[in-house]
């Protein structure tokens, strides 16, 4: 059986202002539940400070957790202390960062970056090394590999440093691979390529990708799932056709009125309205979103809704559009 | 060899209501060998109170374009050729003192980073009268005043004129510019990748509020972006510019319609869409050029899937001759070869 990637409950929290004063504490990922299955592509979407990133960033261990639990091949790896399993987990869950200039030491040649990863987790002889990294090279579509492994990241154009990005993450034959905002830094006419190649390794090699983004329009090109983050929690998740087609949500609604699409012709204004700054520190209970909502009712400034399915594979945290059982008793009787 | 503007087809002569108008422009970086020509003997006309969009990718010259209108150049930028008329006098020819009165009063421009260009450590609204009283003679209140109506014009508690720019968020503060770049009533506003560091949410809420403040107050806007969808939606007409050069333009909806050159079109199908069918989309191969040793011919060709060897003579011209912007409907302009021939 192939492995899967699973997260359950998960929660960050980082601690805000001063030791005396203003102690508050930003909730950047309150409970978050999902599944990366192998030969599918999840897009977690959201905007700026909903803590999409920070979900990244648990996955691969570049945080700890406050709580939950991160399960692969169902052993809980959030808290492994030992070498040994950590290295064992960076081989099976790589990550790809958004800004391919900053990733890549500029002193080293292309062959340095990928044959590194190769050596330390043991991947191939050593003596192998050489074939395996043009290989990969061409993997990602940097062919021929031989004449790519001697190049310098600075002679390499935006979109060919990511794919050299790409291949590095590859190279130790993970089972995830976690991409944030990979082609959100590069020319507009290149990043349709880099969505091919992601669709591409995730059927060649049965990958499993969290395809981190604010980019809506990308995420139903190259996904099969999305989660929408907003304030730290999942307010959506589903089928990405559904989600993005028929929203339950009223932030997924906004998202999408938002985003330019000529196609659509004339579109009504959206409706401006003052949210919080950031419903992500010390939320009250109450649904994080219902400063901005255009739907709101009472029990949304007193109950925090849960993650409710409404329609099969499509649930959504909302009092109005996915009540939970006893709120719907409630708002009857 | 490089042509010169001489070479091209000029404009159709200043149509009234002209606001700006270029000439040929020219700008290099640096000098003598180590020329890089940003953008390369452009003619454009941007009319009062409308909305114009210059779209391209990073390096094709959009910003160096802007940036010479509002004769902001940095060395080692330079105009090296052309002119840049302002309501048919040349900026190109004004002296310092002239160029300072003339930004803010007749052209201002908002930044893609502007939200981080305020002043950290002073109120919204002292910058305001900072920004006033150096073009106007007006008093501290009423330049306060004044502050607090424009705050309310693009959304923002009027109140907030005693802020520091850091209690703002990050759209708030790119408000708050907008709000300045249109305190002197400008004819011509500038924006240079506006909202691109914004959200979609906060990017829509803005253009709205620019759109509408547009309409009320009939200033022109120059609207530069990378995303093309973005402007279709947005603007009166579109420039798209490829490795210095203009390309086509055309009327948005048009554009949108009946693109024409074949970097327009892989550029539209970059944006994969939000609804219809999900089918796969290829891009553009290649990459944008070097400009410091741009391809000769036209300089989309070697990424353009309409260069074919197969076909010598197209091929011939495609690789060595420099296609001409050419009029293909009304106010619709192309710089292609393939267009050049169909079109006889």
């Amino acid at each position: 059986m192939s492995t899967q990637l699973e997260v359950r409950g998960l929660s960050k929290r980082f601690r805000v202002g001063n030791a005396l004063f203003n102690r508050s504490e930003v909730h950047a990922v309150d409970d978050v539940t999902f599944t990366l299955r192998p030969g599918t592509v999840t897009a977690l979407v959201g905007e700026s400070g909903s803590g999409k990133s920070t979900v990244a960033k648990l996955l691969v261990r570049l945080y700890a957790p406050t709580a939950g639990h991160v399960l692969f091949d169902g052993k809980d790896v959030a808290r492994d202390r030992r070498r040994r399993d950590i290295v064992r987990y960076r081989s099976q869950v790589q990550m790809i960062f958004q800004d391919p200039f900053g990733s890549l030491n500029p002193v080293k040649t292309v062959r340095h970056h990928l044959a590194r990863p190769l050596l330390i987790h043991g991947v191939v002889a050593r003596a192998r090394v050489d074939a395996r990294v043009e290989q990969l090279l061409e993997t990602v579509g940097l062919t021929p590999g031989a004449r790519y492994a001697g190049k310098y990241p600075h002679e390499l154009s935006g979109g060919q440093r990511q794919r050299v990005a790409i291949a590095r993450a590859l190279a130790v034959d993970p089972a995830v691979v976690v991409a944030d905002e990979p082609i959100s830094m590069l020319d507009v006419s290149i990043r349709i390529g880099i969505l091919n190649l992601m669709l591409q390794l995730k059927e060649e090699h049965d990958l499993a990708f969290l395809y981190v983004t604010h980019d809506l329009a990308s995420a139903r090109y190259v996904a099969d799932d999305v989660l929408v983050m907003y304030a730290g929690q999942i307010v959506e998740h589903g089928p990405a056709a559904e989600v993005l087609s028929e929203p339950l949500h009223p932030y997924t609604r906004l998202l999408l009125a938002s985003v330019p699409d000529p196609s659509l012709g004339e579109r009504p204004d959206i409706e401006v309205r003052k949210g919080l700054a950031s419903a992500a520190v010390d939320p009250p209970d109450a649904c994080r979103f219902v400063g901005r909502c255009p739907l709101a009712i009472d029990i949304c400034s007193r109950v925090t809704p849960e993650l409710v399915e409404a329609r099969p594979a499509q649930a959504a945290r909302c009092h109005v559009t996915a009540p939970s059982p006893h709120v719907r008793e409630e708002r009857h009787v | 060899m490089i042509e010169t503007a001489e070479h091209r087809e000029t404009p159709p002569l200043a149509r009234a209501g002209t606001l700006v108008e270029l000439e040929g422009l020219t700008v290099d970086y640096g000098h003598g060998e180590r020329v890089t020509r940003a953008v390369d003997g452009v003619n454009f006309v941007i009319r009062a109170g409308e909305v114009v969009g210059v779209a391209g990718e990073s390096g094709c010259g959009k910003t160096t374009l802007a940036n010479s209108i509002m004769q902001v150049l940095r060395p080692p930028a330079h105009v090296s050729g052309g002119r840049v008329l302002f309501r048919g006098e040349n900026l190109l020819e004004k002296k310092p003192g002239e160029l300072r009165k003339f930004r803010w009063r007749n052209v201002s421009m908002v930044f893609q980073s502007a939200m981080n260009a305020l002043n950290p450590v002073m109120r919204v609204g002292d910058q305001f009268v900072d920004m006033m009283r150096a073009h106007e003679r007006v008093s501290r209140s009423g330049a306060l005043r004044r502050a607090e109506e424009l705050l309310d014009l693009v959304g923002i508690d009027p109140r907030r004129v005693r802020a520091y720019p850091h209690e703002l968020s990050g759209g708030m503060r790119q408000r708050v510019i907008i709000a300045m770049a249109l305190a002197l009533q400008p004819e011509l506003v500038i924006m240079d990748e506006p909202t691109t560091a914004l959200d979609v949410v906060v990017q829509r809420e803005i253009l709205q509020q620019v759109r509408a403040l547009q309409r009320e107050l009939d200033f022109a806007v120059l609207f530069i972006t990378h995303d093309l969808s973005l402007l279709i939606e947005f603007a009166h007409r579109i420039a798209v510019m490829y490795a210095g050069e203009i390309v086509e333009e055309a009327p948005a909806r048009q554009l949108h319609r009946e693109p024409r050159h074949p970097y327009t079109v892989g550029l539209m199908q970059s944006f994969p869409p939000l609804t219809g069918p999900v089918v796969r989309m290829t891009g553009i191969p290649g990459s944008p050029p070097d400009l410091s040793s741009p391809p000769a011919g036209c300089r989309f060709h070697p990424r353009c899937p309409h260069c074919d060897p197969g076909d010598p003579q197209l091929y011939a011209r495609q690789t060595t001759e420099r296609p001409l912007l050419r009029e293909v409907a009304a106010d619709h302009r192309v710089a292609c070869h393939l267009v050049e021939d169909r079109g006889r």
